[in-house]
C-alpha cells in the first residue's frame, strides 16, 4: 500500500535529515558546502512540481497518482518559508479530500491514509510532520458525519473539518503569541535557544506591544540559529546579546525566563528540540528559572522516549572547518529530549498547559 | 461523611484522634468514649467490611452510616482493646469512600474475645472492663434474638462480615439496610449457627498452620490452648483497621462444609478454597477464576418460584452471597472488585422483557467478552507496546511475578531481542521463583536475587518492568509489597520504571500511603524460614507480649517513581490515569 515516491522527491542526501535541509533552505544561514547540497535538494523540487502539477488525480483516484500529487501539493505549500511543515502537510491532505474521486467513505479514508503515509515517509525524522498527519487523520475522521447516508454531505463535512484544522494550525502561532504576552514583563531578560518561528512571533508581538525586554541568543552551533534570530530581532529594535552555547550557565543569573520552541511534544509532556535544549533546561531548573515552550498543538506526538537514545535519530553532520583524523568520532545527532520535570509551561493554541496535560489531550483525541 | 459527624463534647488531650471517625453517642449505662478520659475512644467507623471490597450500593452505605454512632462504639470492629494506649490511630475504612458496612458482627465476637484478651492487656482499666462486659452481655442477648429474625451474614452486599478481624457472621444490625432479600436468610441462619460453634472452635485453635485434618492434633491443641491471648497476639496496632489474617483457621471448616453449604455454588466454593490456600494468586488469575466460577453459577441458576407465584430473579443477591464468601476466603483484589461491579451493572441492565434463558446467555457472553477484551486482548496490546521499549543489550529488572511482564519478556525473546533479565524476589512468598523457572525454560538468560541486594544490582540495570495490582487515580501504583522499594531505588539510579497494568485495574480511589488500605497476610509465614530449622528463633513468638509480626501483602508506590504506565490504551504518564478512569471507566457499563 506504500506509495512509491518518485526519485526526485527522495532525500538527495540521506546523511542529512530532510527536516533540517528544509529549514536551512528557508533560513539560508548555512555553511558553504552544506548550502550547495541544500540548494541541490531544493532545486529539484520546483521543476518536478511544475510538471507534475498538471498530472493531478487521474480518474478513479489512482493511488500512485494521488500520492504523487500529495507530495507535490505539499512541496508547493512548503516553499513559503513562514509556513510550518506540518501545516503544509495538513493543507495538502485537505486538498486530497477536496480533489478525491472516491465514492465511498472507506475509499476516501484509504486514500487519505495513503496520502498521509507518503507524506510521512518523505521525511521520517520530522516529528511534527508525522504528528500533524496523525492528528489530522484523527481529527477529521472523528466525526459523526461519517454516519451520514449521503456521501457527498459527509465528504463536505470532512472537508470542513480539514480546513478548520488547517486554519487552526495556521493561526496557531498568533494565538500562542497572544497567550504568552502575559508572561513577558517589562525589563525581563529572555534566553532563547534555536530558531523557532513561533518564538520569533512571540517576541515580535511583544516588541510591537512596546514591551521592554532584552534577549540572549545562544549561537546554536552548527546551524547558527542564533545568528539568524539576532538578525530578525535586531530588525525590531530588540536588544540582543549573542552567547556561545557554553556561556549559558555563566549568563543564567541574569536571565529571567527561558523560551524555546519544539520540534515535537511527546506524550510524557517533554519536548524534542534542537540539541542543547536539555542542557539549558537543566541549568535553568537548577537555578530556578522558568522554562517556557512555545509549540503548536499539532506537534503533540504519541511518542514516549525514556531517555535520550530512545528516539529516531536525526543526523546533522557538523563541519568544524578543519580536517579531523578519521579515528575521531563526532556526535552528529541534531536534537535531544527534555523531560517534563524541567519544563514549566507549554504555550499552545489550546492554551497555556502544564506538561502533564499533553497526555490528557492526546488520550481524549485518540479516544 | 459530614452527615455522620456530630459535635463531640470532650476531647481528651491524651487521646489523639487520627483520621475520620464517626461521632459516638453515649450508650446507656456506659460512658461514651470521648467522655471517658481513660479509654481512648475508638471511633473507628465500625467497618468490618474488607477495605478491598468495592462497595456497590451507595444507599446501603448511607444507611449503614448512621448506624455507627447509634450502635455505639462498642460495636466498632476493632475497639482497641489494646487501643487503650494513648495514641490511638483511628484508621478509617471509609477513607477511601468504601461502604462503611457496620460490623455488627464485631461486637459479639469481640464480646467473646474480650474477656480473655482484656486480662492480657494491662492497659485496660478495670472499671471499663466491667462496664463494657455488662454492656456487651446485654448486646449479645439482643443479638441472639435478632439473629433468629434473619442474619445479615455475608449475604449482605457490601457490608458485613467476615474478614473484619472477628468472625462476624451473626450480625444483627438494628436497622437492616440490607435491601438484599431474605432468600438466603434461611441458609444464613443455618450458617450463623454453624459459625457460632465455629467461632468457639476457632478460638480453641491457636495456631493457624496446624494440620486441621489431623483430628488428634486439633484436640491436643484445644486442650493446651491459651487461645484468646494468641488471637490478640496477631494484631498489630497500626493495622487494626484491616481484616486480620485468620484464613488458616478457616480452611478446615470450609473443607468440611463443602457438601453442606447451600447458598454457595460449588464452583464458587472451589475457587474460594483455592484462593484461601494461595493456589491461585495474581490479579488476573484470580479475576478470571472468579468470573468463570460465576459463569458456572449463572448457568446453573434458575429463578425461584415462591408460593406467591411470582418469579423471583434473585441473581444479584446470590452473586452478593458468593462475593461475601470469596471475601471470607481472601479479601478481594481491586481487579476483582471492578469485575464484580461490571457484572452487577450488566445484571441490573438486563431488560425486563428478556426471558430467563436469554438473560443468562447474555450474561455469560458478557463475562466472556469482559475476560477477552479487558484481560486477554489488553495483555496482547500491552505486550506490543512494551516490546518497543526493549532494545538489544538491555538489562531488565522485574520484581515478583507479574503475568504481563512475563509475557513481555517472552515476546521480546521470541522477537530475537538480546537482553537479560534480573528477577528480584522476596520472602515469604518467593513468587519470583516460578517466573525464573518459566523464563529459563524458554531460554531467557536470567539473574536471580533477593530484594536485599537491590541497590547492589541496580547499577547495571537499564529498565525496570513492574506489574501492578492496581493503579490509583493519583498515579500511585498499588502492587505487591516490595515494589515501592524497587521503584525508589531505580529512581535513584535514574533507571526508568515501566509499570504494566491493564486498564480494568484502574480505580478512582486515591491513596497516599500503604497503611490505610492493605491486606494482612499470615504472620507465621514470616516467622518461619523454611529449610533452615536452626534459625527459627521466632517459633514461640506468640508467647512474647512485646512482639507482633506483620505480614503486609501490598504497598503503594508514589507516582514520582514511575516513568510510564503501559496500558492497552497506550503508554501514558502516571498523571493521566484519572483521564483513563474517567473516559474509559464508563465502558464497563456499555460493553
Amino acid at each position: 500500500m506504500a506509495t512509491e515516491i518518485p526519485q526526485s522527491h527522495q532525500n538527495p542526501d540521506p546523511q542529512i535529515s530532510l527536516y533540517y535541509q528544509t529549514r536551512a533552505a528557508h533560513h539560508a544561514v548555512v555553511t558553504s558546502d552544506w548550502l550547495a547540497q541544500a540548494q541541490a535538494a531544493v532545486g529539484h523540487h520546483p521543476e518536478d512540481a511544475v510538471s507534475d502539477n498538471s498530472s493531478l488525480k487521474s480518474a478513479g483516484g489512482e493511488e500512485s497518482g494521488n500520492g504523487y500529487s500529495v507530495v507535490n501539493e505539499f512541496n508547493n505549500w512548503r516553499k513559503q518559508p513562514d509556513l510550518a511543515e506540518a501545516v503544509a502537510a495538513i493543507r495538502a491532505l485537505a486538498s486530497v479530500i477536496r480533489s478525491s474521486q472516491a465514492t465511498t467513505m472507506m475509499e476516501l479514508e484509504i486514500e487519505l491514509k495513503k496520502a498521509s503515509d507518503s507524506l510521512k515517509s518523505w521525511d521520517t525524522t520530522s516529528i511534527s510532520l508525522t504528528a500533524g498527519c496523525d492528528l489530522f487523520m484523527r481529527y477529521v475522521t472523528r466525526t459523526s458525519a461519517l454516519e451520514y447516508e449521503d456521501f457527498n454531505s459527509a465528504k463536505s463535512r470532512l472537508l470542513e473539518r480539514a480546513e478548520r484544522f488547517g486554519e487552526i494550525s495556521y493561526k496557531a502561532r498568533k494565538i500562542i503569541a497572544m497567550l504568552s504576552q502575559d508572561f513577558i514583563f517589562d525589563g525581563c531578560t529572555i534566553l532563547v535557544h534555536g530558531f523557532s518561528r513561533v518564538v520569533l512571533e512571540v517576541l515580535r508581538t511583544a516588541a510591537q506591544n512596546r514591551k521592554l525586554f532584552r534577549v540572549f541568543c545562544t549561537e546554536g552551533r552548527p546551524d547558527r540559529t542564533g545568528l539568524r534570530l539576532s538578525n530578525e530581532l535586531a530588525k525590531h529594535d530588540v536588544p540582543v546579546k549573542l552567547l556561545i552555547d557554553s556561556a549559558v550557565a555563566y549568563s543564567m543569573d541574569e536571565v529571567d525566563i527561558v523560551f524555546v520552541g519544539a520540534d515535537g511534544v511527546v506524550e510524557s509532556g517533554g519536548i524534542i528540540n534542537m540539541m542543547g535544549t536539555y542542557q539549558i533546561a537543566l541549568v535553568a531548573k537548577s537555578m530556578n528559572k522558568p522554562v517556557y515552550v512555545a509549540a503548536e498543538s499539532y506537534k503533540f506526538a504519541r511518542l514516549y522516549p525514556l531517555d535520550q537514545k530512545d528516539m529516531v535519530p536525526a543526523i546533522r553532520p557538523i563541519d568544524f572547518g578543519v580536517p579531523l583524523p578519521s579515528k575521531v568520532e563526532v556526535e552528529t545527532s541534531a536534537r535531544d529530549y527534555t523531560p517534563p520535570q524541567y519544563l514549566t509551561f507549554l504555550f499552545t493554541d489550546l492554551g497555556v498547559l502544564s506538561p502533564s496535560v499533553v497526555s490528557d489531550e492526546l488520550i481524549q483525541l485518540y479516544l | 461523611m459530614d452527615a455522620r459527624r456530630v459535635p463531640r463534647n470532650v476531647t481528651d488531650p491524651k487521646v489523639r484522634q487520627v483520621g475520620f471517625f464517626a461521632p459516638v453517642a453515649p450508650l446507656d449505662g456506659s460512658p461514651s468514649g470521648p467522655l471517658r478520659p481513660t479509654t481512648p475512644s475508638p471511633p473507628v467507623s465500625g467497618n468490618s467490611l474488607s477495605p478491598v471490597m468495592i462497595p456497590l450500593p451507595r444507599h446501603l452505605s448511607s444507611d449503614n452510616a448512621p448506624l455507627s454512632p447509634l450502635t455505639g462504639r462498642r460495636r466498632r470492629l476493632l475497639p482497641p482493646r489494646g487501643a487503650d494506649k494513648a495514641a490511638v490511630k483511628q484508621n478509617t475504612h471509609s477513607a477511601s469512600g468504601l461502604t462503611p458496612g457496620v460490623t455488627d458482627g464485631g461486637p459479639p465476637s469481640e464480646v467473646q474475645k474480650e474477656q480473655a484478651p482484656v486480662s492480657s492487656l494491662p492497659l485496660k482499666e478495670k472499671t471499663t472492663k466491667a462496664e463494657r462486659r455488662a454492656l456487651q452481655e446485654a448486646q449479645r442477648a439482643a443479638k441472639a434474638s435478632a439473629t433468629a429474625d434473619g442474619s445479615k451474614k455475608s449475604v449482605g452486599a457490601s457490608a458485613v462480615v467476615t474478614s473484619a478481624n472477628a468472625n462476624p457472621k451473626k450480625v444483627a444490625k438494628a436497622p437492616p439496610p440490607q435491601k438484599k432479600d431474605s432468600s438466603s436468610v434461611a441458609a444464613s441462619e443455618k450458617r450463623g449457627g454453624d459459625r457460632q460453634t465455629d467461632k468457639d472452635r476457632k478460638k480453641d485453635v491457636p495456631h493457624p498452620r496446624m494440620q486441621f485434618d489431623d483430628e488428634d492434633r486439633v484436640e491436643k491443641a484445644k486442650k493446651r490452648s491459651v487461645v484468646k491471648q494468641t488471637e490478640a497476639r496477631y494484631r498489630v496496632e497500626l493495622f487494626r483497621h484491616l481484616p486480620q489474617y485468620e484464613h488458616g483457621t478457616r480452611l478446615a471448616d470450609l473443607e468440611s462444609k463443602f457438601f453442606q453449604l447451600d447458598p454457595v455454588h460449588p464452583a464458587v466454593y472451589k475457587v474460594g478454597l483455592r484462593f484461601l490456600t494461595g493456589d491461585i494468586s495474581g490479579g488476573n488469575a484470580r479475576c478470571i477464576a472468579m468470573l468463570q466460577a460465576f459463569q458456572e453459577s449463572i448457568k446453573d441458576y434458575s429463578t425461584r418460584r415462591d408460593k406467591t407465584l411470582i418469579e423471583k430473579w434473585d441473581l444479584p443477591a446470590k452473586i452478593n452471597g458468593y462475593v461475601s464468601f470469596l471475601i471470607e476466603c481472601r479479601p478481594l483484589s481491586i481487579s476483582m472488585g471492578n469485575a464484580i461491579r461490571f457484572l452487577k451493572t450488566q445484571i441490573a441492565e438486563l431488560p425486563l422483557t428478556m426471558s430467563e434463558s436469554e438473560a443468562k446467555a447474555s450474561l455469560l457472553s458478557d463475562i466472556d467478552r469482559f475476560i477477552n477484551e479487558k484481560i486477554i486482548l489488553a495483555d496482547k496490546v500491552i505486550v506490543g507496546h512494551a516490546v518497543t521499549k526493549i532494545r538489544d543489550g538491555d538489562v531488565l529488572l522485574t520484581y515478583g511475578s507479574s503475568s504481563v511482564v512475563e509475557m513481555i519478556f517472552l515476546c521480546a525473546h521470541e522477537l530475537g531481542k538480546q537482553f537479560r533479565v534480573v528477577i528480584v524476589d522476596s520472602r515469604p512468598k518467593f513468587e519470583g521463583r516460578m517466573l525464573l523457572r518459566r523464563l529459563v525454560g524458554k531460554g531467557v538468560s536470567c539473574t536471580y536475587t533477593h530484594i536485599n541486594a537491590i541497590s547492589y544490582i541496580m547499577h547495571e540495570v537499564t529498565r525496570v518492568f513492574l506489574g501492578a495490582s492496581s493503579v490509583l487515580s493519583n498515579g500511585t501504583v498499588y502492587s505487591r509489597v516490595g515494589t515501592a522499594s524497587v521503584a525508589m531505588v531505580a529512581h535513584q539510579f535514574h533507571v526508568p520504571v515501566l509499570v504494566c497494568c491493564e486498564a480494568y485495574k484502574f480505580h478512582k480511589r486515591v491513596q497516599l500511603d500503604s497503611i490505610c488500605f492493605n491486606e494482612l497476610g499470615d504472620p507465621d509465614a514470616i516467622a518461619r524460614v523454611s529449610g533452615k530449622e536452626d534459625i527459627n528463633y521466632l517459633d514461640d513468638w506468640t508467647s512474647s507480649e512485646n512482639l507482633q509480626l506483620l505480614n503486609l501483602t501490598y504497598d503503594a508506590t508514589p507516582s514520582d517513581y514511575t516513568s510510564m504506565i503501559i496500558t492497552e490504551y497506550g503508554m501514558i504518564p502516571p498523571t493521566s490515569v484519572p483521564v483513563i478512569v474517567q473516559e474509559y471507566g464508563g465502558e464497563h457499563l456499555w460493553i
